[in-house]
């Protein structure tokens, strides 16, 4: 088992974001969906700990998250936000700091090859990309990291359908390739389906549906 | 040392361009007669105070009393400097502490190299001066540096989610604040004298020292200033920028 969460609970600016949320999200492929607002983005806090819950546990794989030091942690557990956020200076500059930050050696063409950017990227400056080409750049610089666990908030939000479609095709090789595991928060059920084997659909906060992605995100 | 005299009668004649502001601002209707008004009984009376304050302490002579005269113009620098930093929580205590350093540093290099005796004639002028400027540099800095937070909020997470500390994620942050706690006094060096006399210096002219030596003492407090500016500016914003995070390495939720 990944993550197991068990009641927890999570509130921002007097608002209960999360309810009692209660889940097991194993290795593989595992899409959350639901309504915005309903708390995905949240959760994916919680598990790279940018945020701790306020009441109930989160385990990965099987020890408390926060018997964890936060920093190596993130380092395993990359999240990748919705919007994004490079550092300033080349795709290659923002590349090497997470490798760095990793211990590891950066192999930018491979990342950025992973995350379907050229290498002719490396050399770009992150001013001059399109929000599209950041956001690959921001799963470059992820995997960068070389991490076993992948948290993707809406990882194709701001790209057109071609390089959507690039983007899902990346993930479903990442998994082949690198044995990753992935945690995908998606709107769209399509997508779930595309990408992941199970779901979990949250509502208001709460978890109202879990299992298979084909009766979960239908 | 020379010395002149000022009849309050000279101070009286100067309020003609009090009124000529009063009557601009009523003419154009701006509305600031009454803050003019404010303005002029306040300097009168807070100067008035000081000087006093000042003579008894230049009497007394002890160094005792210019170290108290010294603390509380930190304190009420920090106070005043946490006004305009109050997107930054907890910034007393790293203002205290920049004030402090900053002052301290400042007068005591200027005394351990010979340049100003160690008398109160010289540390509570320079040392006003010092603390002043220390606290526009520092309050500057942080209240940029709450701005910055605010606005980068996106990025220091997902420099944070990177596995970065959070010093590498408000690096920076914590720079551009530095930078624009400084640059306001690193600007007016460079062209003063071709733009503006400062204080010092006219103080001097007028009171009929030669130009030389106004020139040089402009220039030392210059350079004392600059390097308290800029020591200020670095403790009050490498300080402050804690408080937004936990100590699991998050940015704090401030609401």
């Amino acid at each position: 088992m990944l993550f197991a969460l068990r009641d927890v609970s999570y509130s921002r600016d007097g608002r209960r974001v999360l309810d009692s949320v209660s889940a097991e999200l194993g290795a593989g492929a595992t899409a959350i969906v639901g309504p915005s607002g309903s708390g995905k983005s949240t959760l994916l806090r919680l598990l790279n700990r940018l945020s701790d819950p306020e009441r109930g546990e989160i385990a990965y794989r099987g020890r408390p998250l926060r018997d964890y030091e936060p920093l190596a942690l993130r380092r395993e557990v990359a999240l990748v936000p919705q919007l994004p956020a490079l550092l300033e200076g080349t795709v290659e500059d923002n590349l090497r700091y997470a490798a760095r930050l990793a211990g590891e050696e950066l192999e930018a063409e491979r990342c950025l090859g992973l995350a379907g950017l050229g290498g002719d990227f490396a050399v770009r400056d992150v001013g001059r990309l399109s929000v599209g080409e950041q956001q690959r750049a921001m799963l470059a610089r992820a995997l960068a990291q070389r991490p076993s666990v992948l948290l993707l908030d809406e990882p194709t939000s701001a790209l057109d359908h071609a390089a959507r479609d690039e983007v899902e095709a990346t993930l479903l090789r990442l998994r082949g390739e690198l044995e990753i595991s992935l945690l995908v928060v998606t709107h769209d059920p399509a997508q779930a389906r595309r990408l992941a084997e199970r779901a979990l659909r949250l509502d208001a906060g709460r978890v109202v549906a879990g299992g298979s992605v084909e009766e979960v995100a239908r | 040392m020379t010395s002149i005299d000022v009849s309050l009668g000279q101070v009286a004649a100067a309020l003609t361009l009090v009124a000529l502001a009063a009557a601009i601002s009523r003419w154009q209707r701006a509305e600031l007669e009454g803050d003019i008004l404010v303005a002029t009984v306040r300097s009168f009376v807070q100067l008035t105070a000081i000087g006093f304050a000042i003579e008894a302490i230049f009497e007394a002579d002890t160094i005792w009393l210019v170290l108290a005269l010294l603390t509380v113009m930190v304190v009420f620098g920090a106070l005043t400097a946490r006004r305009r930093a109050d997107r930054v929580p907890g910034a007393f205590l790293p203002l205290l502490v920049a004030l402090t350093v900053a002052g301290a540093t400042t007068l005591g290099l200027v005394v351990a190299l010979g340049i100003f005796e160690p008398e109160a004639r010289y540390l509570v002028p320079v040392g006003g001066m010092v603390i002043g400027n220390a606290m526009t540099a520092a309050a500057v800095g942080l209240n940029r540096l709450g701005d910055e937070v605010a606005d980068s909020r996106a990025q220091i997470e997902a420099t944070l989610a990177l596995g970065a500390t959070a010093r590498e994620a408000a690096a920076p942050i914590v720079r551009r604040a530095l930078r624009s706690g400084t640059i306001a006094l690193v600007d007016s060096t460079k062209t003063t004298g071709l733009i503006f006399f400062p204080g010092t210096m006219v103080g001097m002219l007028l009171a009929g020292a030669e130009p030389v030596d106004a020139v040089r003492l402009q220039l030392i407090l210059l350079y004392a200033l600059l390097g308290s500016v800029a020591i200020a500016a670095l403790l009050a914003t490498t300080l402050a920028y804690r408080n937004f995070f936990t100590p699991a390495q998050q940015l704090r939720d401030l609401g």
